[in-house]
């Protein structure tokens, strides 16, 4: 294999990492508070559609991302009334998000759009564009140096802004007031209470920080990485970003780690496609099964290893 | 001097649950004022609305004569108000440091609150006797440790009132007395201490003055100097009460229980029961004391069947039930178990008191056949025997959860007597339980060793097993440290219970 081919992969692994990783901080800062979320699937797919619906009606891909946000973060709030308000059960509140999102999106986009469920293909002008970094051109014909300028330049601004979103998660979890309370009533939310600090206040600010993250999330992948919305388009993303989560043991720098190495291998399956292995040609459906095959294989091996936030799941209630 | 604390006419109920009734109560600045009474008196619930944690259907507070509105715990925070809670209120991932700036941080970052909590820690530790590491994490400290983080959370909050609910419950003999002197040198530095405990012995000990609480009222408040022991008994309970328990000498028999090098190990592999060996005869009472946590509920759970030993055998009335692992084969063998944990592991919170007083007997041919449950059956037994234990109210149909601590206890002892075991063991058999029923319950224990039951009791309430106890085993750490008589000093026992055997002392 050459270096431009891996540089290649390399750039592809970061596009493809990009939605990972915020659904991934969005499920971090929403488990960290006590908020189990298994709604990040429904809550980017619903995004995504609205991305792309909006920025078709618009022709505007900076619209598409707002409304994005909005519809995200609408369900995000559903999600925080049946959690915070109404103490219910979160896995059910989730998955419900889950199937409403799955199911709005086809039928709204099938009577909107009539193209089966998908939303028109998108101009240019009504989407995220690659940026070329200042250097980027001049290096293009240099060994090593080129092929790195391959990999770091010519990203979507959501791309750019995706990799500063890790830095500063975990330095406001481990540094601010805000994410040492957050850590806290994740932790035990009777001791954030009687220091005199409102647990539902501080559970629906890092429900809302999820949503938006979502939202970014699913805008990037139908306004960014794809051209349009199509059908159930994150094909479990948002699970995928949950098990790198525990996998991470709910820290962000090993969450980033673990989302590059899924996108790592979506990026490969594509261009793995037709290889040869002792002159047998490895199935395509295989290599597009690798990302899966490590969910469940990190979710089996990790999942009572890593400790997750005590209260995470548990409605909060003044009694004992 | 104007009081540092009022409450005036306080009223809260919970649903049917008259918490506190029109309770008032004054405390003078400077010093330390127990508030005693049973369980389920009112003292939680009063002093949480006096930190704002439970809000007041009526009342008024008073801090220093002013008249404030206490909505949150932060308001209560604010008038300079603190309070260790029964169930500590800690991060347990978080260091020593981060939870004492929980909600003190001022500013948007955490560094220089840290920086500053720091500081202040090194100067309380001069102070008061409240040495602990500031960079531990929390949850790794011993319960000891972390009640002094409690604390030092308060007073890094400026607190000038500190409450204090049941603090002694989790700590050795040795650790109360270490903390009641930091009491006592916070209280001389004129903060006002607020101790709610429902020991008599630890009252007449430090306090100045007295309120005792009986059903949500308030009974009486009394200067500690000008009352006594027997007098506070009577108020908490409203009738004169016998606190020695009369029993004669112990005549041991055969050895029923014999316990030959027990083991057991965790998911870890941390033995949590390390080498313990001991028997039990029939016609004694064994009582095993210790802190909470040092392997006793492992031992009543190996005995009783709900765990396999690593290693080691249980052999009762020559038969080794170690191997069984199973409660139900355990207690067909003819060994009863009253749980420490009454509300999960006694009986089942909504089933009503008939359904209760039948677990695991459920099979018995006479309560019915086949797949039939004779209900009628059912509730005629459980009805004898309320009558036979003073259940009251002796209604059957009453749910389970509706009882009150010693009547739950009652009817647990019961059922678990029904049978005519052999071997009883019996864990915390008066936690949570009131003064009347507690003089109930050790009076049944006595009468069922003079019978010739052998009896194995673990209690952390060390009173309870010297005053019960024909032989006194310690365990610390998964070990027994040693075996004393009845006669054993309490000092004694501190000592073992905190692992100090007489060679290192
Ligand atoms: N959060 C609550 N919900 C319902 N009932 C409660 C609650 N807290 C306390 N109670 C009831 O109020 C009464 C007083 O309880 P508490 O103040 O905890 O007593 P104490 O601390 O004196 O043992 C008890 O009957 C208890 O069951
Ligand atoms: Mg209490």
């Amino acid at each position: 294999m050459d270096l431009s081919l891996i540089a290649e992969v390399l750039a592809s692994t970061i596009r493809l990492s990009v939605p990972l990783v915020l659904a991934c901080l969005a499920g971090l800062w929403s488990e960290k508070s006590g908020i189990v979320d298994i709604g990040l699937e429904g809550k980017m797919l619903a995004a995504a559609f609205a991305a792309a619906a909006a920025a078709s009606y618009f022709q505007s891909a900076w619209l598409g991302l707002l409304i994005a946000i909005t519809v995200s973060l609408s369900f995000a709030l559903v999600h925080g009334y049946a959690a915070i308000n109404q103490r219910g059960n979160q896995v059910v509140s989730g998955v419900a998000i889950n199937m409403l999102a799955a199911g709005l999106a086809v039928v709204l986009g099938n009577t909107w759009f009539k193209e089966g469920g998908r939303t028109p293909a998108l101009p240019v002008d009504a989407r995220f564009m690659p940026i070329e970094l200042p250097g980027a051109r001049e290096l293009a014909g240099v060994p090593f140096l080129g092929d790195l300028a391959k990999i770091i330049s010519g990203h979507s601004i959501l791309t750019y802004l995706t990799v500063l979103l890790v830095p500063l998660t975990a330095w406001a979890l481990a540094k601010t007031r805000f994410g040492l309370r957050l850590r806290a009533v994740g932790e035990n939310p009777h001791a954030v209470d009687t220091a005199g600090i409102s647990v539902a206040r501080l559970r629906y600010q890092a429900v809302i920080i999820a949503g938006i993250l979502c939202g970014v999330a699913g805008a990037f992948m139908s306004t960014s990485l794809s051209a349009g919305f199509v059908r159930d388009m994150t094909a479990g993303r948002g699970f995928m970003a949950l098990a790198a989560l525990i996998f991470a043991s709910w820290r962000a720098w090993p969450a980033f780690y673990a989302c590059l190495l899924f996108g790592f291998l979506q990026a490969s399956g594509n261009y793995l496609q037709g290889v040869h292995i002792g002159g047998f040609e490895v199935p395509v459906q295989f290599i597009n099964l690798l990302p899966y095959l490590l969910t469940v294989v990190l979710l089996a091996g990790f999942i009572g290893k890593s400790i997750p936030p005590r209260a995470s799941g548990i409605p909060y209630t003044k009694d004992r | 001097m104007t009081p540092a604390i009022e409450l005036i006419g306080i009223d809260k109920r919970f649903g049917a649950v008259h918490a506190n009734k029109d309770v008032t109560l004054s405390i003078a600045q400077g010093s330390i004022h127990g508030i005693i009474g049973e369980n389920g008196a009112g003292k939680s619930t009063l002093m949480s609305i006096l930190f704002g944690f439970y809000a007041a259907d009526q009342g008024e507070i008073k801090v220093k004569g002013q008249p404030v509105s206490i909505k949150s715990s932060s308001d209560a925070i604010s008038h300079g108000i603190g309070m260790v809670h029964q169930h500590f209120m800690l991060v347990d991932p978080f260091t020593v440091l981060e939870n004492v700036v929980l909600g003190a941080e001022d500013g948007k970052l955490i560094g220089p609150a840290l920086a500053k909590a720091r500081q202040e820690l090194t100067r309380l530790a001069q102070d008061y006797e409240l040495d602990v590491d500031p960079d531990a994490i929390v949850g790794d400290l011993p319960v000891g440790l972390q009640q002094r983080v409690e604390i030092l959370k308060a007073l890094f909050k400026g607190a000038e009132t500190l409450i204090l609910d049941e603090p002694t419950g989790v700590l050795t003999p040795d650790e109360a007395d270490h903390l009641f002197r930091i009491l006592g040198q916070l209280r001389d530095q004129g903060k006002t201490v607020i101790l709610i405990t429902h020991k008599l012995r630890e009252i007449m000990a430090i306090t100045d003055h007295v309120s005792v609480m009986r059903r949500g009222e308030m009974v009486a408040t009394k200067d500690t100097k000008k009352t006594s022991v027997e007098e506070l008994a009577e108020l908490m309970v409203g009738r004169r009460v016998l606190l020695r328990v009369e029993k004669g000498k112990a005549k041991p028999g055969e050895v029923v229980l014999d316990v030959k090098n027990l083991t057991w190990k965790d998911r870890k592999g941390t033995p949590r029961v390390d080498n313990v060996s001991f028997t039990v005869r029939s016609g004694e009472i064994v009582g095993i004391a210790g802190v909470s946590g040092n392997g006793q509920s492992e031992i009543l759970e190996l005995i009783s069947g709900i765990s396999r030993p690593t290693s080691g055998q249980i052999v009762f009335e020559g038969k080794d039930i170690g191997i069984l692992g199973d409660p139900r084969h355990v207690r067909e063998e003819g060994l009863a178990h009253v749980p420490e944990d009454r509300q999960h592991r006694g009986l089942i919170a909504t089933f009503d008191a008939s359904e209760s007083s039948i677990l695991g007997w459920h099979y018995d041919e006479t309560l019915g056949k086949g797949f039939r449950l004779d209900r009628q059956a059912v509730i005629s037994r459980c009805k004898a025997e309320m009558q036979e234990f003073d259940v009251r109210p002796a209604d059957p149909l009453l749910t389970s959860a509706k009882f009150s601590g010693g009547n739950q206890q009652k009817i647990i002892l019961a059922r678990e007597l029904e049978r005519d075991p052999d071997l009883l063991i019996v864990g915390q058999p008066t936690r949570g339980v009131d003064i009347g029923a507690i003089e109930f319950i050790h009076k049944r224990l006595i009468a069922l060793r003079d019978q010739g039951k052998a009896i194995l009791l673990v209690s952390v309430e060390l009173d309870e097993i010297r005053s019960l106890s024909d032989r006194i085993l310690v365990m610390f750490a998964g070990k027994i440290m040693g075996e004393r008589g009845p006669e054993a000093n309490e000092r004694e026992l501190g000592l073992l219970m905190a692992g100090v055997t007489e060679d290192a002392a």
